[in-house]
């Protein structure tokens, strides 16, 4: 892998990456460093208020946040030049942690003007193909088709809008997708369909790089990562293998909250 | 204006046929109001005496009562009032060329793919086209059950005695200033009525009526729909209707007999300098449901509170609104029920979109009269402001003289959330196309219930009006 030139084989490249909420003055990214490749599974796991989801925020492009420093390179593209509908078309797809209510709108419908907004040259989407697509979405998902009828996560329970969220990544395909604390408010078997639905979108698309955003660790013992970094107070201070994630469950992260420890430089993840 | 004028004959050639208007001798109405010119308006239309009397004692009730203060601002209308014309007979119509419409209207015209023909009667500068076959197909079909679907002006005529037994006694002249104002100058609207009976699939749409004087400012509308029929009416559309004059002030009459069921759905879309000040009430009897679909987008002020009153056992009335308000607009809208029967029931959906500097105002009434024990309402409004300077206000009254009355009320205002934009931006929907859908959304309870067509022009033209509303 080394042999080969880096934008060939990174999807995503995050630089000395600074950020902070847009109307406030305390920063919450402090020198963001990170690299993944084609096909890579990444996780990100730190406690409560160390940047994690901000990181993801930021990716899309949330206008509450703001960049101040550093760079973000998507397929070699300064990410930051792009608006959030821009960045999605290129191929970035954020899984909420939250997803929103849109009251009157059905997943049907919301899902075929996205996937119309990401086709070029004003080619005009086939209402019977999307149709036929989104029925074989939804039953890889384990979905009834019903629920494309329901309206955009309005009145889902926390397992419906994340599964709501896996479906909309599947019609869209991204190359990218950042999972944002998938798994919280899940029970286990809502967080066992969901990963399950991941893994068939990546078994699908072994091109399809993921990073996952996480507090815990039982996630990832559905979701394989390929590598895992840990995130304090707005940096990466510790990455390797998913050995790191068993060490974090054991331990917590009260050995990393001493940021002394780790202030020698930032653990580069390849 | 040659009856049998088509579509295409009018997209060929534009003007035609303006030697007509040349050609007639020029009649002009004086500005403002005033016995002559009620008495002109009742002796061109070939009034029986009666209806003379009757516009005359409404002009003497419009002159005694106050200009009201309790609704939008009302204030510049007098000054408004002296300039217009109320009435100016068909032929004399004509009198602005396409030219005189202004651009933006031209343009929604465009943006909304209305025909060629149909842009011109909207704009007031092309006659009425109708479309004959369809028409005159679904019209025999309606005589043969003894339906009658006829303008005002020929109801009166035709029908003299069922028209006397119900004109006015809906609304009675004494109702409102506007009510008593259009029933002293009236002219246009529809005539209907529907047999014990008889149910009619297909809406009877004011859009084909023939009826030069469709666009009048002071419509009156009647219907009657018999014990144990049922029907829908359609009136109005979605595009712009532009007119020179500034004013609007209509009123519509309903009498929704035993177990009968109606629907009236009306649209409209004015320009933005008009005044639309409408009385619209159905009185509703033993076991009957009345519906209004009442949407209402355009003018400078709108006040329109349609009504159901349920004066028979278990009468049930439904107010749907949608009211959207752009910049510099009120629409101060809303709906009235009042219980008068035992077991009575009703309810108000009430939805606004206020954009820009415009402004929503749902104002309703639920009256449970003293005997309408077992009484059932419930109010839903829902307002949604688009930008920082949009404003809503919400003035229910509640009025209850049984005590085993159930009567609820909601209300909620709404934003367009930064968040609800980000989740539909990061799919890669662009803001314009997301804020438009949020909309879309908003109004989908409603929208629903609308025929298709009239759906879909509703979002497209809600679409139109979204558009710039991104900074």
């Amino acid at each position: 892998m080394s042999s080969e030139p880096m934008s060939d084989t990174h999807i995503l490249k995050i630089e000395s990456l600074e950020a902070k909420v847009a109307t406030e003055n305390l920063d919450i990214l402090n020198g963001v460093n990170l690299e993944i490749g084609k096909g890579e599974v990444h996780a990100i796991m730190g406690p409560n208020g160390s940047g994690k989801s901000t990181l993801a925020k930021i990716l899309a492009g949330h206008p509450s946040y703001e960049a101040t420093a550093g760079r973000v390179l998507f397929k070699g593209q300064n990410l930051f030049e792009l608006d959030v509908d821009e960045r999605s078309r290129a191929g970035i797809f954020l899984a909420f942690q939250y997803p929103v209510e849109i009251p009157g709108v059905s997943i049907a419908n919301f899902l075929r003007t996205a996937l119309q907004a990401h086709l070029v040259d004003e080619e005009e989407l086939d209402i019977f193909e999307f149709t036929d697509m989104l029925t074989e979405r939804m039953s890889m998902l384990e979905m009834d088709i019903s629920f494309a009828e329901r309206h955009v996560n309005d009145g889902f329970s926390g397992g419906e809008k994340k599964r709501n969220e896996i479906l909309q990544m599947a019609v869209l395909r991204p190359t990218l997708a950042v999972m944002d604390e998938t798994d919280s408010g899940l029970d286990i078997d809502a967080l066992k369909i969901v990963a399950n639905g991941v893994n068939k979108l990546t078994e699908e698309d072994p091109e399809m790089s993921i990073l996952l955003i996480t507090h815990y660790q039982r996630l990832l013992n559905y979701i394989k990562p390929d590598f895992v970094h840990v995130m304090v107070d707005g940096r990466l201070v510790r990455s390797g293998g998913p050995e790191i994630a068993l060490e974090l469950e054991k331990d917590g992260y009260k050995n990393w909250k001493d940021s002394g420890a780790v202030s020698s430089g930032v653990p580069k993840t390849a | 204006m040659p009856q049998n004028e088509t579509i295409r004959d009018l997209q060929l050639d534009e003007y035609k046929y303006n030697f007509v208007t040349d050609a007639e001798p020029v009649y002009r109405a004086r500005k403002g109001l005033s016995e002559e010119v009620v008495r002109e308006i009742s002796a061109y239309k070939e009034e029986p005496e009666w209806m003379l009397d009757s516009r005359l004692k409404a002009l003497q009730v419009y002159e005694s009562k106050p200009m009201p203060t309790w609704g939008g601002d009302l204030s510049e209308l007098d000054a408004v009032l002296d300039e217009i014309y109320f009435y100016v007979r068909p032929q004399d119509r004509m009198e602005h060329s396409w030219e005189d419409v202004p651009e933006e209207i031209k343009d929604t015209f465009e943006k909304l793919g209305i025909p060629e023909a149909e842009r011109k009667v909207l704009a007031g500068v092309g006659a009425q086209y109708e479309s004959e076959m369809v028409y005159h197909s679904l019209r025999e079909e309606w005589e043969k059950q003894g339906v009658i679907f006829d303008s005002i002006e020929d109801g009166l005529k035709n029908h003299p005695d069922l028209f006397r037994e119900y004109f006015g006694t809906i609304i009675p002249t004494q109702d409102n200033k506007f009510a008593a104002m259009n029933a002293a100058v009236w002219s246009g609207g529809s005539f209907v009525y529907i047999p014990p009976g008889v149910h009619l699939d297909t809406p009877l749409q004011a859009y084909f009526r023939v009826n030069q004087e469709r666009m009048g400012q002071f419509e009156r509308t009647l219907i009657i729909c018999d014990e144990g029929a049922s029907a829908h009416y359609i009136e109005g559309c979605t595009a712009p209707v532009y007119s020179t004059e500034s004013f609007h002030s209509g009123v519509i009459e309903i009498v929704v007999k035993k177990n009968a069921r109606f629907r009236y759905t009306t649209i409209q879309n004015w320009s933005n300098n008009m005044y639309n000040l409408v009385t619209q009430r159905a009185v509703v009897h033993e076991g009957a449901n009345m519906e209004w679909l009442d949407g209402n987008l355009g003018s400078k002020l709108t006040m329109k509170y349609p009504s159901c009153y349920l004066v028979g056992e278990g009468a049930h009335g439904e107010i749907l609104s949608i009211a959207y308000s752009g910049d510099g607009q009120h629409q101060d809208t809303g709906g009235k029920v009042v219980h008068v029967a035992p077991h009575t029931t009703s309810s108000i959906i009430s939805k606004s979109i206020s954009k820009g500097h415009g402004r929503s105002t749902y104002r309703g009434l639920c009256k449970v009269h003293k005997g309408a024990h077992h009484a059932r309402s419930n109010v839903e409004c829902d307002a949604l402001l688009i930008n920082d300077t949009s404003r809503t206000d919400t003035y229910p009254y509640i009025e209850i003289e049984e005590d085993d009355a159930n009567v609820g009320h909601e209300a909620s205002v709404s934003r367009i959330g930064e968040e609800q934009l980000f989740y539909l931006t990061s799919r890669g929907i662009s803001e314009e196309e997301a804020m438009a859908m949020i909309v879309r959304g908003f109004i989908e309870p409603i929208a629903k219930e609308l025929p298709l067509e009239y759906a879909v022009e509703l979002n497209r033209l809600i679409e139109l009006e979204m558009e710039g509303s991104v900074g």
